[in-house]
């Protein structure tokens, strides 16, 4: 019978950990729960609920800087934020629809634990780059914490960055630091119908190597595209571009992109309501949501060098038969892949290799996380390290253990 | 007060020959250094302050070879210190007397550039500069930019996770950096990263960067290259209070205006600056604010215009946009010049490297005058005013007797008192010698014990630059002990379900 202890405070993190170490027990870490359902299914002797950790404790708009306790849900940090005109520019997506749980139920410390961003994450950096400062209880019960609440900061070892993408297997936050940036006055996208896969990986390595600085360049191949509210009714493939900043700027920007993109096919403009709501859809990977028509595929997140994007997707539609869509310029390619047996695990992770990149299962059955690696596998000697370094913060497997990989 | 080095080991000196002659067995030729006439170039990098002559120099040409040194040294229980180009102002790449002095410059091949990634992967010994020299041909260029960018490598960059004068816009060398091959002190050799955007499993890359060498040594990492912006225009704003200067960087980041560089000088470093450059720095302000907008014209010039009514509202007695490229650099020329241009009014200078809530700097400005006073000793200020990255210039004569520790006396305190009203102790130098007995002012034991529990598995024998960074030394066995009290498991309090 598995428990499920709540702490209040970080010092009640302390004595939770101390307990499950003097106890030999394994504890699963959550905040409201929302990316439970991510990572290697393992076996935990009780939970871990951080979501009694909440609060806003420091909000300072002229230093783009912010501080919260690490159960703080999203919905709360992102209302206070754009109340000041403010947003967290890596645009964490947000895996409700994805994973069939409820929207909005993510907390910060676990968007900073599983490293979640959106679409600007070509443009300003993931989770990671916006992660100033940390508060956390080690595997071995201590408090400790790294950076601060400055931008530029290089005093002792980066530890916000490990622990961004840790999914939990090194320290339990308590409280974070963040930087937040100021919300683009307007914004449009341009979108270009019909392209196959191949030309639109083309025309957003046009764009990303152009001056025209999109904030967002997506490919929705037709049955991806026919989900989205905004683009229905086109029976075709859409490929769009973002346009954020000040208003004189976007107008010039936009221009240019309409001759960088004219030679690939025709464009049209979607104006500020509609172009939020398309990237909404697209960062939430809403057209594989889980009660969709994709629903009952697998999912796997793939992440490769933008330009090969498409050899990726093409490869995997034709041998997988997945669904695909592209984010990122193509770096980011969400595959839906039909339910088989080993997830297609070893046909995706052939194809990733020879592009270069990783790939990580996001949506599957327990019993399938339970026998596939959900995260792709190391080398031995990056594996060894890994495992050595997962040592040096919880030697004795107490937190999240086995989540990324057995014993890590 | 010196800062103590780990005490060197007799029993490796005394093996001296047999080590220098291994290596030469690995290191051909002229790869390996070992009369002290040739080793005296590597006895100090930019923090000339302290300087030590290593056992000995080994210049690797391959990974291979690096690989085999380290693990040699490993197997030897040698300590090794990697070193760039030698131009770290914290002491990073100060040599150990019983330690290999591991140098990276003869790494300096472009290895690709991938303009349709918009990455180039680059040896560690290539410089800052280099890489923008690469690609600049094309229209790109990489944004970190030191001020020592025209020699300082790579390697050096992702060591110590240097910043410049563009940070707020485009990110520091982490937010820059996608992969790299690394080689651990045992002589593994590990991946990291990529042309892809994101880490697979831990972010390893992100802990190396800026782990001051402690930690493994970069032999290739691939960087992000931008495309240039189209153009890029400045304004010269002056402040008759630095509080009205303070004000002026709060309102226009808190308008949504990011500017590319935003630096601020105070009085003494505006007098300095424009008595060597003379580019027309008005000298009745008692702080001067360059604000530089880059992007398409059409933003630069609505954005400039922002700033400039902001300025206004903030009591700005002088405001000056540039309407050239000529009156552009000449804005710069000032800053860009102001460490020489201290250096000519005093004998010595001590260049700190705080950071601060941007908010903080009216009343860290009126303390270090204060203290100023105090030590005798003047102080002039540049300031990254944008990300509240301060660089206090204190001036001293090393000919008297005294100055300079009453130099570093006064730094401390600048320190401190950065650490005290929330900010760091370095934004962009390293900790490295130089402020490494001050980290207990910011982290606490538990703090500094886990940094260095996180160094032992990269590092079992701590052989890779021990003496840097952490103010103690720590045996991996004794970091590793748990002690678990059986009587703090009971917690009453805490709710369960």
């Amino acid at each position: 019978m598995s428990e499920n202890l709540k702490p209040r405070d970080h010092a009640e993190v302390e004595q939770a950990v101390t307990w499950a170490l003097a106890g030999g027990k394994a504890l699963e870490i959550v905040g409201h729960g929302s990316k439970r359902a991510i990572g290697r299914a393992a076996q935990w002797d009780a939970t871990l609920d951080l979501s009694g950790l909440s609060g806003i404790t420091l909000y300072e708009p002229a230093e783009l800087v912010l501080s919260a306790k690490a159960g703080t849900p999203m919905a709360e940090i992102e209302a206070a934020v754009a109340a000041d005109g403010q947003a967290l520019a890596f645009e964490p997506m947000d895996y409700g629809a994805l994973l069939g749980g409820l929207a909005d139920a993510a907390t910060i410390g676990g968007v900073l634990a599983a490293n979640v961003s959106g679409p600007r994450r070509i443009k300003v950096g993931a989770a990671r780059d916006h992660f100033l400062g940390v508060s956390a209880v080690s595997g071995r019960g201590e408090l400790f914490k790294s950076g601060g609440r400055v931008v530029k900061n290089v005093t002792g070892y980066d530890l916000c960055k490990l622990l961004a993408g840790s999914w939990g297997t090194l320290a339990a936050m308590t409280e974070v630091t963040i930087k937040t940036l100021p919300i683009a006055e307007t914004e449009e996208t341009a979108v270009v119908l019909k392209l196959d896969d191949t030309i639109a990986v083309k025309a957003m390595t046009a764009v990303m190597g152009s001056a025209v600085d999109v904030s967002a360049a997506a490919h929705l191949p037709a049955p991806a595209a026919a989900r989205v509210t905004e683009l229905a009714g086109q029976g075709q493939s859409v490929t769009a571009f973002r346009l954020e900043g000040v208003a004189p700027s976007v107008a010039h920007r936009k221009a240019l992109l309409q001759t960088l993109i004219a030679p690939f096919g025709e464009v049209a403009f979607l104006d500020e309501k509609p172009s939020r709501a398309l990237w909404r859809s697209i960062r939430d990977v809403t057209p594989f949501a889980a009660d969709g028509p994709a629903g009952g595929r697998l999912v796997w997140r793939i992440s490769t060098a933008p330009s090969r994007g498409a050899e990726v997707g093409v490869a995997l539609a034709e041998r997988a038969n997945a669904e695909i869509l592209y984010d990122w310029a193509g770096g980011l390619i969400w595959a839906a892949l039909p339910p088989s047996d080993d997830a297609g695990a070893s046909l995706v992770r052939s194809i990733v290799s020879v592009a270069g990149g990783h790939a990580t299962l996001v949506r599957a059955s327990a019993a399938t996380r339970a026998k596939i690696d959900v995260f792709t596998p190391e080398s031995a000697a990056l594996a060894a390290l890994t495992k050595r370094v997962r040592e040096s913060f919880d030697p004795h497997g107490v937190l999240n253990a086995g989540r990324m990989w057995a014993g890590v | 007060m010196p800062v103590a080095m780990p005490v060197a080991d007799e029993a490796v000196l005394a093996r001296r020959a047999e080590i220098v002659a291994a290596l030469r067995r690995i290191v051909p030729g002229e790869g390996v250094i070992a009369s002290e006439q040739a080793m005296r170039p590597y006895e100090s990098d930019g923090f000339t302050a302290y300087r030590q002559l290593p056992m000995v120099v080994v210049l690797p040409e391959t990974t291979e070879q690096v690989a085999a040194v380290l693990g040699y040294c490993h197997r030897q229980g040698v300590r090794v210190v990697p070193r760039g180009a030698g131009t770290s102002l914290s002491g990073g790449a100060l040599p150990l007397g019983d330690g290999v002095l591991l140098g990276m410059a003869k790494f300096n091949r472009v290895r690709s550039i991938d303009f349709a990634n918009r990455v180039a992967v680059v040896e560690p010994g290539v410089t800052n500069l280099g890489v923008t020299q690469a690609v600049e041909h094309a229209g790109f260029y990489y944004a970190p930019d030191p001020s020592s960018q025209i020699a300082c490598t790579i390697g050096g960059n992702v060591a110590e996770n240097s910043g410049g004068v563009h940070c707020l816009k485009y990110g520091v060398t982490t937010n820059n950096v996608l992969g790299c091959e690394l080689v651990l002190m045992t002589g593994e050799i590990v991946r990291l990263g990529g042309a892809h955007l994101d880490a697979a499993g831990y972010d390893l890359l992100g802990v190396i960067t800026g782990s001051e060498g402690l930690l493994g040594v970069v032999t290739e990492a691939t960087v992000r290259i931008l495309k240039k912006p189209e153009s890029a225009r400045a304004a010269l704003i002056g402040f008759a209070a630095s509080e009205d200067g303070g004000e002026c960087v709060a309102r226009i980041i808190g308008a949504g205006i990011i500017p590319g560089g935003m630096e601020m000088m105070d009085r003494p470093a505006i007098h300095a600056a424009e008595e060597f450059v003379h580019a027309g720095y008005p000298l009745d302000v008692e702080a001067l604010l360059i604000v530089e907008l880059d992007g398409p014209r059409a933003e630069v010039d609505h954005l400039l215009d922002r700033v400039q009514e902001i300025a206004n509202t903030c009591r700005a007695v002088v405001c000056r946009a540039s309407n050239s490229e000529e009156e552009r650099l000449l804005f710069w020329a000032g800053r860009k010049a102001a460490f020489p241009a201290v250096g000519r009014i005093s004998p010595d200078y001590y260049c700190m490297d705080g950071t601060i809530p941007r908010a903080k700097l009216p009343l860290v400005l009126r303390r270090m005058q204060e203290l100023s006073a105090q030590y005798g000793l003047r102080v002039a200020n540049v300031f990254h005013a944008g990300d509240g990255n301060l660089h206090p210039l204190i001036l001293y004569d090393a000919n008297k007797p005294g100055e300079l520790d009453r130099a570093e006396a006064f730094g401390y305190d600048i320190l401190r008192l950065c650490v005290e009203v929330g900010g760091v102790l370095t934004g962009e130098h390293g900790v490295g010698i130089e402020k490494r007995d001050l980290m207990p002012t910011m982290f606490s034991e538990a703090d500094l014990k886990q940094q260095q529990r996180l160094k032992c598995a990269f590092d079992d024998q701590g052989l890779l630059n021990p003496g840097k960074v952490f103010p103690t030394l720590h045996r991996c066995a004794e970091l590793g002990r748990m002690h678990v009290h059986a009587g703090r498991t009971a917690f009453p309090d805490l709710p369960r379900f």
